[in-house]
């Protein structure tokens, strides 16, 4: 699949909203995952039409990280790993703003890992962008923290010997209110989730499996290639039971361990399969854990979707109350008030 | 006829100035007690500056050396800039205390220690040889010993209270305090209110505390030890309206104050450190002023939430020590990159690595002058005591925000924690802080309607006659733009990989922080002859101990010159002519000779170093007696 063919969908309501491309030139390698990821993006914000000066895209280092240069709103390309704190600072002060935060699998699961976390708790209102691509581009190709064991790349020519997060679960595990997964080949479901991803209130966090074609080509590709999709990919919907393979198959939970049941021979019907709740947290720590590797025999499928909602308050909205509620009691500060302090004597 | 027994009348002495020194174990309240003394001395009108010295472990293994806790106080009805040299009184907790600062004390100074704190385990404690007892074995017949058993005068006040024993013991500070109160002729009123606020919701220690400050009061009263009270009346300051302030608390209050006078919200992201904390303790009681604070998850995060702030348009600021600013140096890069402003706040302390937590040093100024990747010189400025750093903190925001940098401010642990007399300002006399904030335009719907200049594209690097960017905020119509830590095109901010541009750019970017140099006030000597034998350089903190160095010198007819340094980088233009006007030139430092590398870097000039790196600040003596060898040599 190439990704012209991608490009043959048509962005929604493009014609008349505003155009948020710059006047950048892209220089992403030619067939990388990140145009298609880029486009999306783009059309979702013109569906959207929120005013260029209101959106804010903060990108840390890497291929994903040139991002906020090719859209014509305001942005900033920082250092490596620190696009949350950035994005922190910077939503705290600016509530009304919407902010994304373009990030990789190197940028925020390694370099960045920490802060990432702590954003996740705080739940400060940001459409986290995750670019995963299993592989360091820009360096030009060293195994990342998401490549799996025995990866050969320039810096494990014997394979690597680390195991690799699994990045949903360590989300869902630092208390994420909002965790999906897309793919780049997959650009209307691409589109549905960077709807749901920027609807959300709080951290919301999409993953993107994304296609390096020079350093990790094919990473991905028993989930996107026709071929093996419908076989190893389950597309999760909120109340709708889990289906795959063209729904002759689905997940089934016995007790707290997902199965796969093959509903064509009769053996499960779907009122025996797992039905999907976004707001089920324990279900979510289950949904997030199938995660195999999909060489493997009786492999579950990877799931796709929103994973996980919760509506838990952002960081910014209880640092503002705490500041209106100072006001409030104790007034608007006084700054002459402040300097005087609360034990004075005169010299006269 | 009066049936109670009339003490013996006490005589009172007038003193012009005083050093006391408390010292005991970390858990004893030396801390409370010395600054609630100072702010006693302060209220009546005298000169006052203070030295905490603590140990970085909170509660040390009791009565070792390791934890003892100690507060210098210098108070006088003269002018007084630093905490002593030496000390008059040593008011010691425990045999420890007194053995940790006992060289501290002049000849024929006053111990006042509680006994019970020299039995035979505080004593074993202290490290003093089986069956010794400095209290009682003469060997401080040099000194003017009183031996007082403050444990069971504390108890015997407390006698009938409902309170256990280890909470009766745990006032002995207030038994201490009452008595130097009395011993110097101050009231308690003050420090009585400050009881009852702080034990306002526990009517049983406001009560305990209460009755154990009036009882060491009362001591003293009736003791017939103590015959001689002091006093020491207030000092000659110009008029005004004056409190107490450390350095910490001058920056919390310069922060706030600066953000207000420039229209800014102030958003403070810092992740806790000895000796910067308090700036967070201080800000984040202060949310009535739309202060925001941060804690961030590292140093890392702090300042990454500072910057981000600040290209949210709000004032963005962070704070640390040695080892955090390590920590923020790729950060401090971006925010030069950026041209954003952003204020940096180091609390110097003893380095290198963790070092000497809770000790003083100057030893971070190379950090902060060349702490960082490429070619991206900041502003670095110096505050030279706790009032200077309310002074410093609003010159570093106004320079940060006027000029679209990072600047640099270091203060360091001598001055965060001491304390001295504030004649504060009003806030109407405060200087206007200015920021260059770009003119939103119309937005694309509208500009049809717009003038010609409103067509052309948004330039955010485009620069003033300062060469100052403007500053275009998120929200702003018509300014959307793209800012990075990658190399830009000059003006238009575009990544730009170009030799010639990268060139330009770091010129621009360099010649920027140059002309703020143009801003300053003209130099100025703080005190001495403009031309002469020898001129004292100083920069920070040892400010005082300078400053009555050269006082003293010039009273003893010697031809030396006192000038204080702000502005580490970029100097002060006035300070190449005025170093060619004398023959010498010394700068004490308390780091190996810092400045004077960059002095010598700058103007080839020969400065000799007086250096100390013993995380304790300098005395006045150590400065008088380089000079007096640095003139005879």
């Amino acid at each position: 699949m190439s990704i012209a063919s991608t490009s043959a969908i048509p962005a929604q309501g493009r014609n008349d909203k505003p155009d948020y491309s710059s006047d950048q030139q892209v220089r992403w390698c030619p067939g990388c995952g990140d145009y298609s990821i880029l486009k999306q993006v783009e059309s979702v914000l013109a569906q959207h039409g929120r005013p260029k000066e209101e959106i804010v895209f903060i990108s840390g280092i890497g291929c994903s990280s040139r991002f906020p240069y090719y859209l014509d709103t305001y942005g900033m390309h920082s250092i490596h790993g620190r696009a949350p704190a950035i994005a922190s600072g910077m939503r705290s002060v600016q509530p009304n703003l919407s902010v994304w935060m373009i990030t990789g699998d190197g940028d925020s699961l390694s370099i960045g890992g920490n802060h990432l976390i702590h954003l996740l708790r705080r739940n400060v209102d940001l459409n986290v962008l995750l670019f995963n691509n299993e592989i360091y581009g820009l360096t030009k190709g060293q195994y990342s923290p998401t490549s799996p064991e025995g990866a050969i790349s320039k810096s494990t020519p014997m394979g690597s010997t680390d195991h690799p997060f699994n990045p949903l679960a360590l989300c869902l595990g630092a208390d994420a209110t909002f965790i999906a997964r897309g793919m780049d080949r997959d650009p209307k479901h691409l589109r549905e989730m960077l709807q749901r991803t920027d609807a959300h209130r709080g951290t919301s966090m999409l993953e993107i499996y994304q296609n390096c074609n020079v350093f990790n080509d094919g990473a991905f590709e028993t989930f996107t290639e026709k071929a093996t999709k419908a076989a190893h990919t389950i597309f999760v919907e909120h109340d709708k039971p889990l289906l795959f393979a063209n729904g002759t198959k689905g997940i089934k939970l016995d007790g707290m361990t997902p199965g796969i049941v093959d509903l064509a021979s009769g053996e499960a019907s779907m009122d025996d399969l797992w039905i999907h709740d976004e707001r089920d947290s324990f279900k979510a720590s289950i949904l997030v854990r199938l995660f195999d590797d999909p060489r493997e025999k009786d492999a579950l499928p990877r799931p796709f979707g929103v994973f996980y909602v919760n509506d838990r308050h952002t960081h910014e909205t209880k640092m503002n109350a705490q500041v209106a509620l100072a006001k409030q009691k104790k007034g608007n500060g006084d700054l002459d008030a402040l300097l005087r302090g609360e034990n004075v004597w005169t010299i006269g | 006829m009066d049936t109670i027994p009339t003490p013996r009348p006490k005589t009172v002495e007038a003193r012009e100035k005083v050093v006391i020194l408390f010292a005991g174990d970390s858990g004893d309240g030396i801390q409370l007690t010395g600054s609630q003394f100072t702010e006693s001395n302060a209220l009546f009108g005298n000169d006052v500056s203070t030295f905490p010295n603590y140990p970085a472990e909170i509660r040390a293994p009791q009565g070792t050396l390791a934890g003892v806790s100690g507060y210098q106080l210098h108070f006088g009805s003269v002018d007084v800039f630093t905490p002593g040299d030496v000390c008059d009184v040593l008011v010691v907790m425990n045999s420890a205390a007194l053995k940790a600062n006992l060289a501290k004390l002049k000849h024929g100074g006053t111990i006042i220690a509680n006994s019970d704190g020299f039995d035979t385990k505080n004593l074993r404690l202290a490290g003093y040889p089986d069956e010794e007892n400095p209290l009682t074995d003469g060997s401080l017949d040099n000194y003017v010993l009183h031996s007082v058993d403050v444990t069971k005068l504390t108890r015997n006040a407390l006698e009938g209270t409902t309170l256990g024993m280890k909470e009766k013991d745990r006032s002995k500070n207030m038994f201490v305090l009452g008595f130097i109160n009395w011993m110097y002729s101050r009231s308690l009123d003050r420090t009585k209110k400050f009881i009852e606020e702080k034990f306002g919701k526990k009517p049983e220690l406001l009560d305990a505390n209460l009755k154990v400050l009036q009882a060491g009061y009362n001591y003293g009263d009736t003791s017939e030890t103590f015959t001689t009270r002091y006093e020491v009346k207030p000092a000659p300051m110009p008029k005004g309206n004056y409190r107490n302030i450390t350095g910490n608390q001058g920056i919390a209050i310069g922060l706030i104050a600066a953000a207000q006078k420039a229209g800014l919200e102030l958003f403070y992201g810092s992740y806790p450190i000895t000796p910067a904390s308090d700036i967070l303790h201080e800000l984040s009681r202060n949310k009535h002023f739309g202060v925001k604070t941060f804690q961030a998850e590292d140093e890392i995060a702090a300042i990454c939430s500072a910057i981000g702030a600040s290209y949210g348009g709000a004032l963005g600021v962070t704070a640390s020590s040695g080892p955090g600013i390590a920590l923020k140096g790729e950060a401090l890069g971006l925010a030069f990159m950026l041209e954003l402003p952003l204020v940096v706040v180091n609390v110097q302390r003893g380095g290198p690595s963790t070092g000497l937590p809770t000790k003083t040093e100057q030893a971070d100024l190379w950090q902060a002058v060349h702490g960082r990747n490429g070619e991206a010189p900041i502003p670095v400025i110096a505050a030279s005591s706790p009032t200077d750093c309310f002074e410093m903190v609003y010159e570093a925001v106004k320079l940060a925000v006027e000029h679209m940098t990072p600047v640099i401010l270091l203060s360091d642990g001598y001055i965060a924690n001491g304390a001295e007399p504030w004649r504060f300002p009003e806030a109407k006399d405060l200087r206007p802080i200015t920021p260059p904030f770009a003119k939103p335009r119309m937005s694309d719907e509208e500009s049809v309607t717009s003038s010609e200049v409103e067509k052309e594209p948004f330039l955010p690097y485009a620069r003033d006659e300062n060469g100052v960017r403007p500053w275009a905020i998120p929200g702003m119509k018509g300014l959307q733009h793209r800012i990075g830590g990658i190399e830009k095109e000059d003006k238009t901010g575009n990544i730009s990989y170009d030799p010639q541009n990268h060139e330009l750019m770091v010129k621009l970017r360099a010649e920027k922080v140059q002309r703020i140099a143009d801003t300053y006030r003209p130099i100025r000597l703080d005190s001495g002859p403009k031309n002469g034998e020898l001129l004292i350089v100083g920069w920070g903190s040892t400010y005082g101990a300078i400053r009555t160095a050269a006082l003293e010198l010039q009273k003893e007819g010697h031809s030396v010159a006192h000038v204080h340094l702000r502005h580490m980088f970029p100097f002060n233009k006035g300070l190449r002519g005025m170093l060619k006007r004398y023959e010498k030139v010394l700068v004490p430092e308390m780091n190996s000779g810092q400045l004077r590398q960059l002095m010598r870097a700058e103007y080839l000039v020969d400065a000799q170093g007086l250096n100390k790196v013993q995380g304790m600040p300098f005395t006045s003596e150590e400065i008088r007696v380089a000079a007096l060898n640095l003139l005879r040599s």
